[in-house]
């Protein structure tokens, strides 16, 4: 399926210390405006090049990415070599992992994360000796299946070799002892560390498949278990990784049948590695969001786990069945104006949607955008499909998340709808006063099902105008006039990104 | 002490940019690599309030100015965040990454302090100290670069006092605490300064903190080194109750301290305190049909998880005028040695029937394992966050978070110290058992 592209395509190598960060290895850039199909023709060309800010407000970083992945391991520890603030995000996950659990049936959750709280007199003569004290004391008290160490900015810089006490601690503990590295400073986009926790995963957990197994992979989040029944009807089993998979259920995750992935954001680089590595063939489809979206991605998925004849009449079942209901929602939403703030692959799923159901996307702004995927296949393109089902994107923005730029958009355009996806965004729609709301739940919109799932929030978010208006009235806001009526990109450093 | 930290219930240096949006108009710039602000907002504080979390301007460091140093990317930053965002007092604040390459942000922020504009910086690389440490550092740069500079009094005022009491989201309840402070101390005559929050008058009130008569701390040793500031650099003399008072008994002992060191008139501060305590004991003794009827079971005993200055006040409380009895008292904001003493005397002498030994510790998964080892024959109440909720629903415990992480709670404009504090862990506790009793 796949179509010939011009980069040479590096293999996945997992026997490096590290993987390399997405702006090397993906081409991946954090400021663009313009239009989508700009940002497509750039990336195609190989000339998108990323842009500065002389303004900016926090970002995410990779450390707290690749945590979100690494804390979910069932059976695992996580100590995060770091002083105590980078240990923010422990509480965070702890109640996330468990509540999800909770859906998963498991309810004796608790996350076991330690911070080696790195002091002043530590920066001074070395990290390590601390670590290697803390990560014996921690084995002795959790016998672990395997530790992982996660890096912060405060050891990268003093240079502790936390890959060589990881060696000593692990030839001592008996188990895997694996560093992830994932210092913030060292990439702008805070999904290096998606892939950080996977290269560790792949190094440390991960066995040579011994056979092959009826399961299919699904990189995931947490969120619940959507792909249970779609698969079962196919006569397969979905194993959700790599959050709240066991340890074991980690080592052969190489013996599954296919690789689906919830967003190409988060499973780029395990997806492509599993493949490259193992076998694993990937559903290479950008996820299913959207009707044309969710038809392409099934049939792809009834190719590549040979049930394409049983796909086409689930295709044509489920259009049948969420016909009535669509047709109600488009009618009612018609001509609405949207926006959307999302990380690269919901955003342009999220466009889909929107589209989908007969609104108008007024624009986009999207945190980051990966030129292409580790498996440089064009049709996981999502945001390509997006431009192609639907047309160009106008207002179409790579943002890396900045909300002052997102505030300025949201300012100027004529707006009914603001939809975002990560936390701290929303409040701002409202104190604009417009309905808004988080898809916190990527699973929410996933599918056919998604589609209806998401004109009901669309519709009931629609409907709180009163709470928006009476918010808007009462705010404060802290940006200028005079930012607020710039064009967006004033800060932009070199010029216009075209 | 174990050699590690496990259920944070703090963060480092930097968690200082909430004590900077918890004053009115005040605006964080963090130099710092990207995430650092975040995340200490994911621990500390809920909403971003008017300049906070994503939204606070950061120079996100990465490997270019790591090899090359940061302070023209600062530069930069300062200079357009004076154009986007609209504040009153601009605080720059460091992470790690620039104070271990060593840039020299003084030098960039004096140039513009040099043109008057409100901006002063601290160092709060995140392996310097932890946020309780770090809030009097903050503080003090902006007594020192910008209060100084702007006060707008006429030298010592009679009556006028400032309050160190709380450090803002570190104590979930600042707001509401510092607001029932304001009110006693209004109460018993004096004009108060209590500078952060909605009930401050936001810098204006920063601008006479010199002109004050008394400096009062209440806490166990979070805003010591201001006052002390204070002291050295405008003779201020101040009062150090060292712990949040609570309820009747402690609240009273609080004013008449606070009177007394500032010269009030004592039959004022006895008539307000007589009116006080009237209301306070009034709910008390009606509450207690209820906690001596209760044929159902309540809590018995109580375990503490939380900083000096909650942990000795709630223990003092439970245990005076509420007829709970400690199981231990663990205290897990990293006390300074010095301070660690100051706490044991005062749980020595909780009451005249007994005494109690806190055990100081930072790894929150060690303190259960602690608590674990007792066999929990009577119902128990844990005070303190969310990292100690799983373990009190899987031993049918009671649970009070009033230690960060929240995760479980709203907080808005609760107090838990005061009388009105007293009343409201009253309600909450037993709300919380009768909850239990649903069907």
């Amino acid at each position: 399926m796949s179509s010939a592209v011009k980069t040479i395509i590096p293999k996945i190598n997992i026997d490096l210390p590290e993987v390399t960060i997405r702006e090397v290895r993906l081409g991946s850039v954090t400021n663009f405006t313009g239009t989508a199909k700009e940002l497509l023709e750039l990336s195609e060309c190989g000339s998108l090049k990323d842009k500065g800010r002389a303004f900016s407000q926090s970002t995410g970083c990779s450390s707290l990415n690749a945590f979100c992945q690494l804390s979910g391991i069932r059976g695992v520890v996580v100590i995060n070599h770091a002083p105590i603030g980078c240990a923010g995000d422990f509480q965070s996950f702890d109640f996330v992992h468990r509540t999800s659990l909770e859906g998963f049936g498991i309810h004796d959750y608790n996350g076991r994360f330690y911070s080696t709280d790195l002091l002043e007199k530590n920066t001074i003569f070395g990290g390590i000796e601390k670590l290697k004290t803390a990560a014996r004391e921690i084995f002795e008290r959790e016998k672990p299946k395997a530790i992982f160490i996660t890096t912060s900015c405060a050891s990268g810089i003093i240079g502790d070799d936390v890959g060589a006490a990881a060696n000593e601690l692990s030839r001592e503990f008996g188990i895997p002892v694996s560093p992830c590295i994932c210092e913030g400073f060292r990439s702008k986009l805070w999904t290096s560390g998606f892939d950080a926790a996977f290269h560790s995963v792949l190094k440390s957990i991960v066995k040579p498949p011994r056979k092959r197994s009826n399961k299919v992979n699904i990189i995931n989040f947490w969120g619940s278990r959507i792909f249970d029944d779609l698969l079962n009807e196919l006569g397969y089993e979905a194993q959700y990784i790599v959050p709240y998979a066991t340890y074991e259920e980690l080592e052969y995750i190489s013996e599954a049948a296919a690789t689906i992935q919830i967003c190409s954001t988060l499973g780029s680089y395990l997806g492509a590695a599993l493949e490259q590595l193992y076998g694993v063939p990937e559903v290479k489809y950008a996820p299913a969001f959207g009707i044309e979206g969710t038809d392409r991605w099934m049939r792809e998925l009834g190719r590549v786990l040979d049930r394409e004849e049983q796909v086409e009449k689930i295709i044509e079942r489920r259009h049948r069945e969420i016909a009535p209901k669509l047709e109600e929602y488009r009618s009612k939403l018609s001509g609405k104006k949207a926006y959307v703030a999302a990380g690269a692959a919901f955003g342009h799923a999220l466009s889909a949607l929107i589209q989908d159901l007969g609104m108008t996307l007024v624009g986009a702004s999207v945190y980051h955008h990966d030129a292409f995927y580790d498996n440089h296949d064009k049709d996981s393109d999502a945001l390509a499909n997006t431009v192609k089902t639907f047309g160009d994107i106008p207002n179409y923005r790579v943002c890396n998340k900045q909300l002052f730029e997102i505030v300025n958009v949201l300012y100027n355009l004529d707006v009914d709808i603001l939809i975002a996806r990560h936390p701290g965004i929303v409040v701002w729609g409202a104190k604009l006063g417009l309905p808004t709301f988080i898809m916190d739940d990527e699973q929410y919109a996933f599918g056919y099902q998604g589609i209806l799932n998401y004109a009901e929030k669309i519709l009931e978010t629609l409907d709180t105008i009163e709470f928006t208006k009476n918010l808007q009235k009462h705010s404060r806001m802290p940006y200028t006039k005079w930012w607020l009526t710039q064009p967006v990109d004033t800060f932009t450093i070199g010029g216009s990104s075209k | 002490m174990s050699s590690f930290i496990s259920h944070p219930k703090f963060t480092c240096a930097l968690g200082a940019q909430q004590t900077v949006t918890a004053i009115t108009r005040a605006v964080p710039i963090v130099h710092s690599g990207p995430g650092c602000a975040v995340k200490v907002h994911e621990l500390l504080g809920q909403g971003q309030s008017y300049v906070g979390g994503g939204t606070i301007p950061c120079t996100n460091t990465g490997s270019k100015e790591v090899v090359f140093g940061g302070v023209h990317k600062l530069d930069e930053l300062i200079r357009s965040t004076l154009k986007v965002l609209d504040g009153d007092l601009f605080v720059v604040l460091t992470g790690c990454t620039s104070d271990i390459i060593g840039d020299d942000i003084g030098s960039v922020v004096e140039k513009y302090q040099a043109e008057d504009i409100p901006i002063v910086y601290a160092e709060t690389g995140g392996f310097k100290s932890n946020n309780y440490v770090s809030h009097s550092t903050v503080v003090n740069a902006i007594i020192d670069q910008y209060v100084d500079k702007f006060r707008s009094g006429n030298g010592v005022e009679k009556g006028l006092v400032n309050v160190f009491a709380s450090v803002p989201d570190q104590d979930p309840y600042w707001e509401g605490n510092l607001e029932e402070l304001k009110r006693i101390l209004e109460g018993i005559g004096l004009k108060v300064n209590i500078l952060f929050g909605s009930r401050s008058g936001g810098l204006d009130e920063w601008k006479t903190i010199p002109d004050a008569q008394l400096n009062i701390v209440a806490d166990t040793w979070a805003g010591v080194k201001i006052a002390k500031h204070l002291e050295r650099k405008y003779g201020t003399p101040f009062i150090h109750f060292p712990y949040f008072p609570v309820g009747g008994e402690q609240t009273s002992d609080f004013l008449r301290k606070v009177s007394k060191a500032a010269g009030l008139d004592s039959e004022r501060t006895e008539a307000f305190i007589k009116k006080e305590e009237e209301r306070f004991y009034i709910f008390l003794e009606r509450m207690a049909d209820f906690i001596l009827e209760f044929r159902y079971g309540i809590p018995r005993r109580f375990y503490t998880v939380l900083d000096s200055s909650y942990a000795v006040g709630m223990s003092k409380f439970l245990v005076n005028e509420l007829g709970i009895l400690p199981s231990g008292v663990f205290i897990s904001d990293n006390t300074p040695e010095r301070w660690q003493k100051t706490v044991a005397e005062e749980l020595e002498n909780i009451s005249e029937y007994r005494s109690v030994t806190p055990v100081f510790e930072t790894d929150g998964e060690k303190i259960l394992l602690e608590i674990d080892k007792d066999d929990h024959r009577n119902r128990f109440i844990i005070l303190g966050s969310a990292w100690e909720s799983h373990y009190a629903k899987q031993h049918d415990a009671d649970l009070l978070i009033l230690n960060v992480p929240l995760t479980y709670r709203l907080a808005l404009n609760c107090a838990y110290i005061g009388y009105n504090g007293g009343l409201r862990v009253i309600e909450e506790i037993y709300n919380g058992v009768l909850e239990t009793y649903r069907s």
